[in-house]
């Protein structure tokens, strides 16, 4: 098992700090679960905890951009992208300011705090604001390019990390090329489209489908915003027939965002891996991923039952 | 303690104030939509903030270690466009383009349409924070610029505006000064009716800010106010203007209603005629 995304984080803006002298971190009262502590640490100056207060940790980030500075500010995703949604709308994405969300603990892999803590809704409602780039990394190191990404880039971006460990897919020369899917194993009957933890689950669930004889495509979506249309069309064109796997309501997510370009250029038969439209409860990460059905057997189901459905 | 205004600098300052007002009144009644009432009780803060103290520059909206100014109430947008165009920002014919189709002069400030603008704010409470940030940006640099926010009172019942009074005052942001434009009227009614933000000094010097109360038109407070908070150190100031809405138009003075409301082409007519009066005065 590789290291959780939020502990490649804290690395990379530790990392990232040293380079960028502009970067100024905020967190709200979680830095140890953020791992924002990490660049505390190393950076005290240029750290600042706003306490538990997270409409404010949107606005001082604004107004720190628009003073100059790079501010990554941290939370769960659920305070950040659910409470302080409409100061990331009018205060960071109106003004287009240079505000980085690095939200961690995202889906419901936060495990036992329950559903009061289990963002499900976050890539739905950033994805929906104008000028927000909407990006999930997939392990550890695909955060560090992301975060590294993050920093360079003028404009708001919203990361969305997780609690728990993940396995490592990438390896430390893997380049992270800004809304370009990342075609992991490529195949001819179904084509797989994951993000976030769900991506190396759709890795197993390829290797499962190919022992039934079904050759299964699977292409790591990082940037759901802007989206990568020509990687889905072709996959369309290539397999006709879609799965998306996300630890996300399958409202407005991965699996909606995908539908939308299917829709647009080259229907095909289409099934969602993701949260039911249903909110989350307390339990260990994997025992969630088993009962809200986000597990490689999963994928299969629904890989099978896209590929029955082809004309 | 910097020096008193003289009586000309007042005069002069004041004659600014009353031709921003004329430019409320038109600008609000060409575009048949906007808030007077609010930007009128705000004329005299922001003349003196742009007249006599703000380092910015009209030929250079950007320049960098500019003063900075952060319209929370950002419903009194057509206070900030017409005291930017009085200040040289743009031409004051632009002013009547107000909240119409492809306009600068969007219904709320917004800094990506039109130079000058230095945070684009209009969802209440959020401007605080803005401003604290720009002020901690300012610190780190080491620059000596300074920002102001003015906000309005009923503004001050979003919960937002006292965590960021909460963090201008443990960061020791000295370097910023806001107002509180106390006119004591929001939409619905008296803020002490709608829902009390009072007592409003006190609240604000429990959160570890300096106080200052002043008349809100009075310049030559507004303006000692000012540099009262340029001498305070380690913490933010709070200047509570008590001031008049709908002031310099008498039939506006003080009555809710003209929040949100145009007047019409006639009352326009009559409003001018005052404003006119008042400034032969």
């Amino acid at each position: 098992m590789g290291l959780a995304t939020r502990e490649a984080y804290g690395e990379a803006l530790k990392e990232l700090g040293g380079k960028h002298k502009n970067i100024v971190v905020l967190d709200a009262d979680l830095s140890k679960s953020t791992k924002t502590a990490v660049f505390a640490k190393a950076f005290p100056e240029r750290f600042f905890n706003v306490g538990i207060a997270e409409q404010n940790l949107m606005g001082v980030g604004a107004g720190l951009a628009a003073g100059g500075k790079i501010p990554f500010v941290s939370t769960f995703a659920m305070f950040a992208a659910g409470r302080a949604f409409e100061q990331i709308r009018n205060s960071i994405c109106y003004p287009k300011l240079n505000v980085k969300i690095a939200a961690t603990h995202a889906g419901l892999t936060v495990g036992e705090d329950g559903a009061s803590h289990q963002s499900v809704e976050d890539i739905s409602l950033m994805r929906s604001i104008p000028n927000m780039t909407v990006i999930v990394p997939a392990d550890a190191e695909e955060t560090r390019k992301a975060i590294a990404f993050a920093a360079e880039y003028n404009g708001p971006v919203y990361i969305r990390l997780g609690r728990m460990s993940v396995p490592d897919l990438f390896p430390a020369d893997y380049t992270f090329e800004y809304g370009k899917a990342v075609q992991l194993v490529d195949g001819k009957d179904v084509t797989l489209i994951a993000t976030g933890i769900m991506v190396g689950a759709a890795k197993e669930a390829a290797e499962k489908l190919k022992e039934a004889g079904i050759s299964a495509r699977v292409l790591n979506i990082h940037t759901i915003k802007p989206i990568d249309r020509e990687a889905i069309v072709k996959a369309a064109a290539d397999t006709g027939a879609i799965v998306t796997c996300e630890e996300h309501s399958i409202i407005g997510g991965l699996g909606s965002a995908v539908a939308e370009v299917l829709v647009e250029n080259s229907p095909v038969p289409m099934e969602r891996v993701g949260i039911m439209d249903t909110f989350g409860e307390s339990g260990t990460p994997s025992s969630l991923l088993k009962k809200y059905h986000l597990t490689a057997d999963d994928i299969v189901v629904a890989a099978k039952k896209t590929i029955s459905r082809k004309k | 303690m910097a020096e008193k205004l003289t009586q000309e600098q007042v005069s002069q300052l004041e004659k600014y104030a009353q031709s921003i007002r004329y430019s409320i009144v038109e600008m609000v009644t060409e575009a048949q939509s906007g808030h007077p009432g609010g930007s009128l009780s705000a004329a005299d803060i922001l003349t003196t903030l742009y007249f006599a103290e703000m380092n910015v520059n009209p030929n250079d909206p950007q320049q960098a270690g500019r003063d900075r100014f952060v319209l929370s109430k950002g419903h009194a947008a057509p206070v900030l466009y017409a005291t930017l165009a009085e200040r040289g920002f743009f031409p004051k014919e632009e002013l009547l383009t107000l909240r119409k189709i492809d306009s600068r002069m969007q219904g709320h400030p917004s800094m990506k349409s039109l130079p000058g603008i230095d945070m684009s704010t209009g969802s209440l409470g959020q401007g605080l924070s803005a401003a604290a940030g720009m002020a901690l940006a300012a610190r780190l640099d080491n620059s000596p610029h300074r920002v102001f926010a003015v906000l309005g009172d009923g503004e001050l019942e979003e919960g937002m505006v006292w965590e960021a009074a909460m963090f201008a005052a443990h960061y020791k942001l000295d370097n910023l000064t806001a107002f509180v434009d106390f006119n004591g009227l929001q939409i619905d009614g008296p803020v002490s009716e709608v829902l009390s933000p009072l007592p409003i000094p006190e609240k604000w010097a429990a959160f570890n800010w300096h106080v200052i109360e002043i008349d809100g038109h009075d310049i030559q407070a507004i303006y000692d106010a000012i540099q009262t908070a340029k001498t305070i150190k380690g913490k933010p100031t709070m200047i509570v203007a008590q001031t008049i809405k709908g002031k310099g138009v008498c039939q506006m003075e003080n009555i809710a209603d003209w929040h949100g409301k145009a007047p019409s082409r006639e009352q326009c007519d009559l409003f001018l005629s005052q404003l006119n009066d008042l400034e032969a005065q």
